[in-house]
């Protein structure tokens, strides 16, 4: 154990790259802001809004996913993930500061971008005399959707920060076996409310509420399911990347090939899994044909501008991961996964862009320069947040009962 | 149809076993397969064997089963017997997609079980050698091939020394299955000699 480097350093690189992605996702802001937010055009406001929203939920989510994966793999008592645990963790260090952009841009939509008769985004904030949508007022309101939204971060917040602690005091004193399993417990508790709060919120509810209500007539209750699919891989394509860069840099000693493979396992599964719940919902409605269904896909397949982005998507995330990520090889080769890592969330990212920006903007496709730049932002946070957490705590949980079982892990 | 001679060398514990094979293997000794109760792992590793390509085979037939049920499903709706359902499209691709998968399924996994078949020479009616029964309870057992020049003395000496608890000489068939195992009660009667 002496000889391993524990204790990470954000590298002057890392600083570099971070601030300037940062800088340049800040200059996209504020161009952004000024031709587009502060237009007259309610359409390029509607557009530099929605844009905000995407690019912020698409990254809390990814990162929550983190903390999401600990969580399953503490419940389902695994032990292969603990020699890099502390990476997802440093990961989901980042929620609570997503979490607190986001719940300025959405409060923002609701409450800030109400132009006399009608929301520019969310349509059901005022329904007028729209039945569909008075219908639907009992979960569709402005104070549901606030204590829900807070609700949701707050605890993804809390419940993950009980996690990292749990993780941190384990370092202080090395734990004989009873102590071991007393403290496992602790964690399968919290992991446990954690996971029930996630399936609450990620699988069924907050991309109803933040997302899905964007086309307020429309409704597939296949969308959270989808959401999560798409926020998961690419949470565990983010992790692949972090580890993958610590590697290289020569930490994480005890993570290997294995370990990688495993989640490269996750990356290949669940791209399958998103197009399955892709599928199924795309299947349900073409089959059935239903005017209030299929207007969702109005701007997305057939004559709609979308469709280039909408089928690239499925072939970036369901092709090309088929395909490439199938063979045992792939896995465990540091450059295929990393490209792979990087496709993915690239293609989830566009994925994110899509369901939002499809149905503000139906007429006209709006990939820009804007998008980019605001993923940059963000990109650029998150390199800068994991990177503080990742230096904060040893980059080993060495006093956790199952490091062994880790270290040894034979795939 | 050869007839292959061989010495077994049983294990009782995986520590042992391990830099047994190591030591076997650096010994110059040809190294047939180790038998064991339960999945190894690492073992096919410190085998030196190569790495199956049973996994090729299996994507070879699930493309095999995404064409068939694909082609045949287009030449019936479109060929053979179209008909308008529900106003869809003569080949409604979505609606192909279950069908395409459950046969790409089909085809991958029905495959891969008769080539793992084929490849392990199991059969019905087919009866295999079996070095030690208790190979499927709680030993390794390692079966080593002799060739002219190996003594088989130094050999059941070498793998004692190395921590096998039981060693013996046997004598049976290798090669293909059909057939194979028709003169066999002559053969243990008369060459196996069980040491140990």
């Amino acid at each position: 154990m002496a000889s391993i480097r524990e204790q990470f350093e954000v590298s002057g690189k890392m600083k570099t790259w971070s601030m300037g992605l940062m800088g340049v996702g800040i200059l996209a802001f504020i161009i952004g802001f000024i031709t587009k937010g502060l237009s007259s055009d309610e359409h390029q406001q509607a557009i530099f809004w929605a844009t905000l929203l995407y690019n912020s939920i698409f990254f809390l989510l990814i990162c929550n996913a983190s903390m999401f994966f600990i969580c399953v793999t503490t419940l389902a008592h695994g032990g292969w993930q603990v020699t890099f645990r502390r990476v997802p963790e440093a990961i989901s260090a980042v929620v609570p500061i997503f979490g607190l952009i986001a719940i300025f841009i959405l409060f923002f939509i609701v409450f800030g971008l109400n132009h006399g008769d009608h929301n520019l985004i969310y349509h059901w904030r005022i329904p007028g005399n729209d039945q569909v949508i008075l219908n639907k007022t009992g979960f569709l309101n402005p104070p549901f959707f606030v204590i829900w939204t807070l609700l949701s971060i707050g605890l993804w917040s809390y419940l993950g920060m009980r996690m990292r602690k749990l993780s941190q005091e384990s370092d202080e004193a090395t734990m004989n076996p009873e102590q071991g399993s007393k403290w496992i417990l602790k964690n399968t508790v919290v992991a446990s409310l954690f996971t029930v709060w996630f399936g609450l919120t990620v699988g069924s509810t907050t991309p109803w509420l933040w997302l899905m209500s964007i086309d307020t007539h429309w409704y597939s209750t296949m969308y959270s399911w989808y959401t999560f699919a798409s926020s998961f891989v690419s949470g565990m394509a983010l992790i692949a990347l972090f580890i993958i860069y610590l590697k290289n840099r020569g930490y994480l000693e005890y993570t290997n090939d294995e370990h990688l493979h495993d989640i490269g396992k996750f990356m290949f599964a669940f791209s399958i899994f998103w197009t399955y719940l892709w599928f199924s919902q795309y299947m349900l409605i073409w089959y059935s044909n239903q005017p209030e269904e299929t207007t969702y896909f109005q701007p997305r397949t057939n004559n709609g501008v979308w469709k280039g982005v909408y089928y690239l998507n499925l072939v970036i995330n369901f092709i090309c991961p088929l395909l490439i990520l199938m063979t045992k090889n792939s896995k465990r080769n540091y450059t295929v996964m990393a490209f792979m890592a990087v496709l993915i969330i690239f293609g989830h990212w566009m994925d994110f862009n899509q369901m939002v920006m499809a149905s503000v903007s139906r007429d006209h496709v709006t990939l820009s320069w804007l998008d980019f730049g605001i993923a940059a932002l963000f990109v650029g946070m998150m390199i800068f947040f994991v990177g503080k957490a990742l230096a904060k705590v040893p980059l080993i949980a060495k006093n956790h009962p199952f490091l062994k079982e880790s270290i040894i892990h034979h795939t | 149809m050869a007839l292959k001679r061989y010495v077994v060398g049983c294990f009782d514990d995986e520590e042992v076993l391990f830099p047994a094979v190591k030591k076997v293997r650096n010994a110059g000794y040809k190294i047939q397969d180790v038998y064991t109760p339960f999945p190894v792992h690492g073992l096919d590793h410190a085998l030196g064997m190569r790495e199956t390509s049973l996994h090729t085979a299996g994507f070879i037939y699930g493309i095999t089963g995404t064409t068939t049920a694909l082609a045949g499903m287009g030449y019936v709706f479109t060929q053979d017997w179209p008909m308008n359902i529900g106003g869809k499209p003569n080949f409604p691709l979505p609606a192909l997609i279950p069908i395409t998968f459950e046969l790409t399924v089909l085809f991958a996994a029905v495959g891969m079980v008769m080539t793992f078949c084929y490849l392990c020479q199991l059969a019905p009616f087919v009866r295999k050698h079996h070095f030690h029964p208790r190979a499927t309870d709680d030993l390794f057992v390692m079966a080593i091939e002799c060739t002219e020049r190996t003594n088989v003395e130094d050999l059941k000496g070498f793998l004692q020394s190395a921590g096998a608890i039981e060693v013996d000489y046997q004598v049976a068939e290798s090669g293909w299955w059909f057939g194979r195992y028709d003169i066999q009660p002559k053969l243990y009667a008369e060459e196996n000699p069980v040491i140990g």
